[in-house]
């Protein structure tokens, strides 16, 4: 072979290497094994060639749903229970154990989520916000007697969370109790799915909070609102919700109904100190707020909704459209009478 | 090895205790300094901290400030610190303090890496260092005139500015990009929650930024030209510092019998300062490199037995630059202000200033463009302004922008951290006109309007009052006209149909922010009716205040 003369001086064959003669092969062939599998692979496998429409590449909404964190009824038990005098601490108590006390609800090493109403920049003294004592004295309550593991405080406010969380007096509240507050952030929501609900079947709902969590408790304050005539327990839950909330004003009593099957509270607890009687759900003057004497706490946010509007708004017109429509949907019962008991 | 002499104490103590290591070890602590107060510069975090100390510190904020003004505002007294401390040492503060310098100098450190002999020629002074002075001579003009312009190319000013709208809300955007990936791999992602690692609400977006972000790195890009360019070619604040560091008592003194003319000092000479001819007071940076660099141990940093010689005492600037500049300044004042769009006959309503903005001439005697403010706001509403609101004169000063965020009720963080008082300080009760400023009423910042073309109630017959739900003030400055209609397609609806009342409305633009219509909000605040302005009211007086 080297003997062989070739046509100019200049040419000179490169032999292949055994080494080069491989590699090369084991590149043609992996080559040819990558562009057979993009043709041939179906269409859902991933890099496949085959997505012609466009549509598979499309972001996966991949929804969740929530549990039920109802606790099972007890024949003889209250649905509502109603505190009133005595401090904040004692009206609580008060409500909760013409229920059947805290611990009928909270079992030892629960993970208890406390949803307030923060949505506002605003001192607690405007009743636009859940009162900050309310929420310190149920974290005891829960981590002490009823013995939760964890005690967790969410909201999605309107304004800055930061902010809104320190000028209600919540955050300070709940760390003085023991509590851990958990503020909304761009990756902390995930869609929920919610089978049955006509606007949020499928909506961005703040999850982050909710990992590990099997009891729910609702602590809303009574309030007015122009649109849906009050903002209560049930209303309370909206809080939850990301995304483009704001169309839901185009059919509130809708999305409100809706929002009393998104969520079955373990409890949920009305907030009757302080009531905005008028320029709600923001409020803005002391001269808005009534001071009242009333913590509700109870299993039906329907029936309870009812009786603060009632009671506690002082309202004679109707009840609010969202009431029936929640009643519709199975989430309670708006007669209360016989289900409540007052303790003074 | 053995043929060496014993090594003394003095040659010792030289290799580790050398002043060039104590300059790293000030500019360290006072970069972390700098980082520490953008970090600070949020609600949950500002506990007290003098996050603007910095922008306190630096001479020609004040010096700017007080001619445009005629006053030394709150705490800019602590230039003075800067300015005795040149008048002992000349211009260490560009090399010990300025986190601008350190960043330049860092970025040449780690990229720009030549042979000794090239640096020597980059290291040279050039005649063009001149044109600093030139710059700080026409913005001094101006500003004694009436347009603080200096925060363009201020470096602290240009440091916060940067900081504030493009690197930290680009942290922002890669943190919350990246978190996802944590919480797949551990589900319950406590410690790589965005709002630990970020400040701010979730997206924080500031127009124009790409702009303020390129500003900013092509001026840290340049150093791979030139080392230090914009310290030696364009800071107005170096020059300013450099005119008073040809009086200062400590410099590079070079003894002439010792030096064999190597020229080895100007491997890493930051000023560009001819330590090995005539040192240039007015340029030397007191970085110390020559002192480390030199082999004959000719160059000392003293203010004992100083060459008279051996010095250029003031800044290399011709009379005819000077007059030059000096004729450019007089000529920019007109040339900005002249352009209408910051007078009170056609100003813009979208130039609409944090509560407790002093009037606009004012304000433009003394906003610096710092972006502390706007770093500051908790909602995102504040933004650097754009050429749209108020033309060049007003570019990078804070405007809000409705869109974004609104002004949350009971915040005044943005006049807390103003440095030079274009916010001037205010308190809650002030903001909102309570206790004893009721009289006075609440701080207006613009007043809302409702285009009822666009308006869902109004133009389409379908309920919505967003608008009239978030208004924050008591009695409400959106009411609702309520109607009973049947609408396109049969169906009866109840329309709340919203109106401003102007008197009660104090611009903070919750209303804008929440409308459901987004892209062009079919409620929007204006300026008009602000309080900081008479001429730019809108109504005779309240109907609320006469009514009592």
């Amino acid at each position: 072979m080297g003997s062989k003369k070739y046509p100019h001086a200049d040419y000179q064959k490169e032999p292949v290497s055994r080494r080069e003669f491989i590699k090369q092969g084991v590149a043609v062939a992996a080559m040819s094994a990558a562009a057979g599998y993009l043709m041939l692979a179906p269409e859902n496998y991933p890099l496949s060639l085959r997505d012609v429409t466009g549509l598979r590449s499309q972001p996966k909404e991949k929804p969740f749903q929530l549990p039920d964190f109802r606790v099972p009824k007890e024949a003889g038990v209250f649905d509502i229970g109603i505190g009133r005098k005595g401090s904040i601490g004692v009206k609580l108590r008060k409500a909760l154990d013409a229920i059947g006390g805290i611990t009928r609800y909270i079992k030892p090493g629960d993970v208890v989520l406390i949803k307030p109403n923060v949505a506002f920049d605003r001192p607690p003294m405007l009743g636009a916000t859940t009162n900050p004592e309310i929420i310190e004295e149920l974290i005891r309550l829960l981590l002490v007697e009823g013995r939760a593991r964890e005690v967790r405080v969410a909201d999605n406010p309107i304004e800055s969370p930061v902010d809104c969380f320190a000028k209600s007096g919540i955050r300070l509240a709940t760390e003085r109790a023991g509590g851990k507050v958990y503020l909304p952030d761009s990756n902390a929501f995930e869609i929920l799915y919610t089978p049955g609900a006509t606007l949020i079947e499928r909506w961005p709902f703040f999850k982050r909070p909710f990992q590990n969590v099997n009891k729910v408790i609702g602590v809303a304050p009574v309030k007015d609102h122009n649109l849906c005539y009050a903002s209560m327990g049930i209303k309370n839950w909206y809080g939850l919700l990301g995304g483009r909330r704001n169309q839901f004003h185009q059919n509130i009593h809708e999305i409100v109904s809706d929002l009393s099957i998104m969520i079955k509270p373990t409890l949920t607890i009305l907030d009757g100190t302080r009531i905005l009687m008028k320029n709600g759900p923001t409020g803005g003057d002391p001269s808005d707020v009534k001071p009242a004497d009333v913590i509700m706490a109870g299993v039906d946010p329907v029936a309870m909704d009812a009786w603060a509007f009632e009671n506690l708004l002082e309202r004679k017109e109707k009840l609010p459209e969202y009431l029936y429509k929640a009643e519709q949907k199975g989430s309670g019962k708006i007669d209360f009478r016989g289900r409540i008991k007052e303790v003074v | 090895m053995s043929l060496s002499r014993p090594v003394t104490l003095q040659e010792k103590t030289r290799k580790f205790l050398r002043l060039t290591q104590v300059r790293v070890f000030s500019q360290v602590v006072f970069f972390g300094l700098f980082l520490f107060s953008v970090w600070a510069t949020w609600t949950s975090r500002l506990e007290g901290y003098p996050v603007s100390r910095l922008l306190e510190m630096d001479p020609l904020v004040a010096v700017s400030t007080a001619l445009s003004t005629g006053y030394i505002y709150r705490y800019l007294g602590w230039a003075l610190g800067i300015i005795v401390l040149t008048f002992l040492f000349g211009r260490v503060f560009c090399n010990w303090i300025c986190p601008f310098g350190t960043l330049h100098q860092f970025v040449n450190y780690l990229f720009n890496i030549q042979p000794n002999s090239k640096r020597i020629e980059q290291n040279r002074y050039h005649p063009a260092q001149y044109f600093k002075y030139a710059i700080l001579v026409v913005f001094l003009i101006m500003a004694a005139l009436g347009a603080l312009q200096i925060g363009l190319l201020d470096p602290i000013v240009m440091m916060y500015r940067g900081f504030a709208t493009f690197v930290s809300s680009a942290w922002n955007m890669l943190i919350s990009a990246i978190t996802p990936l944590f919480a797949r791999v551990r589900i319950e992602a406590s410690w790589s929650d965005t709002l630990k690692f970020s400040p701010g609400v979730a997206h924080r977006v500031f127009v124009g930024s790409f702009w303020i972000g390129l500003w900013f790195l092509l001026f840290v890009a340049l150093n791979l030209w030139k080392p230090r360019f914009f310290c030696r070619f364009v800071c107005p604040l170096g020059a300013f510092l450099g005119v008073l560091a040809r009086y200062s008592l400590f410099r590079i003194n070079r003894d002439v019998t010792k030096c064999t003319d190597c020229n080895l000092c100007l491997t890493r000479c930051e000023g560009a300062a001819d330590p090995q001819s005539m040192v240039r007071k007015s340029e030397c940076f007191s970085c110390m490199n020559c002192i480390d660099d030199c082999p004959e141990d000719a160059l000392q940093f003293t203010m004992m037995g100083l060459d008279r010689k051996q010095v250029v005492e003031a800044p290399d600037i011709s009379r005819r630059r000077l007059v030059f500049a000096g004729i450019t300044g007089l000529l920019a004042f007109p040339l900005l202000r002249n352009n209408g769009t910051a007078t009170d006959e056609n100003f813009s309503p979208h130039m609409i200033r944090p509560p407790g903005s002093v009037a606009e001439p004012e304000f433009l005697k003394k906003c610096i463009k710092c972006d502390q403010c706007i770093n500051m706001c908790p909602t995102n509403v504040l933004q650097p302004a754009t050429l749209k609101e108020g033309g060049f004169e007003t570019l990078w000063t804070p405007v809000m922008n409705f869109n974004i965020g609104h002004c949350q009720l009971n915040c005044t963080l943005c006049s807390e951290v103003c440095p030079t008082g274009a916010i001037r300080k205010i308190t809650v009760a002030e903001k909102l006109g309570k206790g004893e400023y009721t009289q006075k009423g609440p701080i207006v910042l613009g007043t809302a309007f409702i285009n009822t073309t666009r308006c869902l109630p109004w133009a389409n017959q379908i309920p919505c009052v967003v608008c009239e739900e978030v208004c924050p003030v008591s009695p409400k400055a959106i009411q609702t006209i309520d109607e009973e209609v049947k609408d396109v397609f049969g169906k009866r609806v109840i329309l709340n149909k919203p109106f401003i009342v102007p008197d009660l409305c104090i611009g903070c633009g919750i209303c804008q922010h929440e409308c459901p219509v987004q892209d062009d909000p079919a409620v929007y605040v204006t300026a008009i009716g602000e309080s900081r302005s008479k001429s730019r009211r809108l109504l005779l007086h309240f109907r609320s205040s006469t009514s009592n």
